[in-house]
């Protein structure tokens, strides 16, 4: 059904929660097109190798399963016509029931009746002195570079952080032959235990986050404390650090990964009028949503870009907001209620992780001046504190002054820390300070590419 | 030749592409994307506008913008989410006739 009646429903993202919500839509008879900036779907944790790669079905460990089943799916249903994949492509605006899009042919516009964001998460960081350096690289690259390439970033690797990721990589690295020098955990064996409720939510993903903590042997480290990430003129050389009873100790290395959990990618939503709310447990801010993800306004939202649950409640999620769209349209929908007591268990799974691995509020209050905190533009701690001095603690006048959230990756990676910087500065929460003002486009585009634009 | 910052630890067997860095002719897998190709023979991407230092990329999935490299004809591309090519001529700093 893609006559003119039909209405345009456009899901952005073709992840675990845009393909669920792509395949809810289809078997309702619609015809969604899904814009992805992969080129092969299957978002960042399932995403795919090029084709002519052989299938790494080692490299997606325990969710191979998951993978491929996700893969086929989609893979049907535009091998089908049943959907329109708009591949390689980046929704760089959004407003007023049109998208911006740029492609490999320029900008186009498409328009839309329904919009479902699936626009994921990538990670959360800390800056660390001197992690502008070559070498040093979010924990999710490392994974995708092993999926996706079939490398590993270095030849000997320390990552750094906390979180279900910090262990998953690092068994991974390890079991494809790389050289991990150490696995450093900034969250001590008394903070895990705390999270130990939650985490019984899913014994087996607890269990299997124990196997794979296992396996990295001596390497694992909890409870440290990271003090520079050392270089030269080519790059990182070493990672300095101090364990759990306060010993230092410096690991050389020319490849650090670092992240702490996730960071909810929310610039669309931001950009076409979401409300926002300050998410304590996660310490960032996250659209508002009913409980299937309707948004208002005919706009939907589903996986981690609003609701950090990981790739099994993305998922449902994605089936959910479908269905909400669906209701809205006056279609038949079946009931949530099972969707929804998985995701309450998900839930809590996730409030166990975030008390088990805790955002290092108190490392990013603590940043030395001299460091790094934006490394698109080099704005150091010391730039940010004091354009609180001179014009108070409110985010974006902070950002106007300092240029910290200004670099071409918007603020993705500096943001959460910066505002915990801000806050510390000013003597209130991070909350009050507030978050970065979204600005269209969403990626760099090259001005050719509205000049094209037909 | 394997003396860039990137270790092949799988898929190996893949036909050759070439393509031109610095002026230099390098060699890459087909399927590399262009940072992997550029890391495999060296350490680096470009330099920092606002730093002394050397950038090799830092999310690889297309968010922090870090791996933006020049090609020799003008425009630039994102290195970790663009295929290598044959041919392709790429640099890592600016092309001379850049203002």
């Amino acid at each position: 059904m893609s006559d003119a009646s039909s209405p345009r429903i456009v899901i952005v993202g073709a992840g675990p929660a845009g393909i669920r919500a792509a395949a809810t839509l289809v078997a309702a008879g619609f015809h969604p097109v899904v814009i992805d900036e992969g080129h092969r779907a299957g978002g960042q944790i399932y995403r795919r190798p090029p084709d002519g790669f052989r299938m790494p079905k080692q490299l997606y460990g325990s969710e191979t399963v998951k993978a491929r089943v996700l893969h086929a799916l989609f893979d049907r249903l535009a091998g089908e016509r049943r959907l329109t994949h708009r591949a390689g492509s980046s929704v760089i605006a959004a407003h007023d029931g049109r998208l911006h899009v740029l492609g490999e042919g320029g900008v186009q516009v498409i328009g839309y009746d329904r919009l479902i964001l699936a626009t994921g998460a990538s990670d959360r960081v800390v800056p660390v002195p001197g992690w502008h350096s070559a070498g040093v690289y979010s924990l999710g690259a490392a994974q995708i570079a092993l999926k996706a390439q079939g490398v590993a970033l270095g030849r000997r690797i320390v990552l750094i952080g906390s979180g279900p990721l910090l262990t998953l990589v690092g068994a991974q690295l390890l079991k494809a032959g790389a050289d991990v020098a150490a696995v450093l955990d900034t969250s001590s064996w008394r903070q895990q235990m705390r999270g130990f409720s939650g985490l019984a939510a899913r014994p087996i993903v607890a269990l299997r986050g124990l196997v794979l903590r296992a396996r990295l042997g001596g390497r694992y480290h909890a409870g440290v404390t990271l003090e520079q990430i050392e270089a030269d003129a080519s790059g990182v050389t070493a990672m300095r650090w101090r364990d759990a009873v306060g010993r230092e100790r410096l690991t050389p290395c020319d490849m650090i990964g670092v992240g702490w959990h996730l960071r909810a990618e929310t610039h669309l939503a931001d950009l076409i009028g979401c409300a926002f709310a300050y998410d304590e447990q996660w310490r960032q801010w996250l659209p508002k949503t009913d409980e299937i993800g309707r948004a208002g306004n005919g706009v939907y939202l589903a996986g981690d870009g609003t609701r950090l649950l990981g790739a099994d409640g993305a998922e449902i999620a994605g089936r959910l907001a479908a269905a909400a769209c669906l209701t809205d349209l006056g279609r038949p929908t079946p009931s949530a209620s099972a969707d929804l007591r998985k995701l309450a268990r998900l839930e809590r799974f996730a409030t166990g992780l975030a008390r088990a691995f805790p955002w290092p509020d108190a490392m990013a209050r603590a940043i030395t001046n001299d460091a790094i905190v934006c490394r698109c533009e080099n704005v150091s701690a010391g730039a940010i504190r004091e354009s609180v001095e001179r014009c108070g603690g409110e985010a974006n006048r902070v950002k106007s002054l300092s240029r910290v959230g200004m670099g071409r990756c918007q603020g993705r990676y500096c943001q959460l820390a910066a505002v915990e910087l801000i806050a510390a500065q000013a003597g209130c929460t991070p909350e009050d300070v507030g978050r970065f003002r979204g600005q269209a486009p969403a990626r760099p585009a090259p001005i050719g590419a509205f000049l094209r634009e037909g | 030749m394997n003396t860039g910052r990137i270790v092949r630890l799988a898929e190996r067997d893949r036909p050759e592409v070439r393509f031109v860095l610095d002026s230099e002719m390098r060699s890459a897998l087909a399927g590399d994307t262009v940072l992997t190709a550029m890391l495999a023979s060296g350490h680096a991407l470009r330099s920092s506008e606002f730093g002394p230092e050397p950038r090799a990329g830092f999310c690889l999935m297309g968010a922090c913008q870090d791996c933006w490299v020049w090609q020799e004809e003008g425009p630039r591309l994102r290195a970790c989410s663009t295929p290598v090519i044959e041919g392709m001529r790429l640099r890592t700093t600016p092309p001379e006739s850049w203002p």
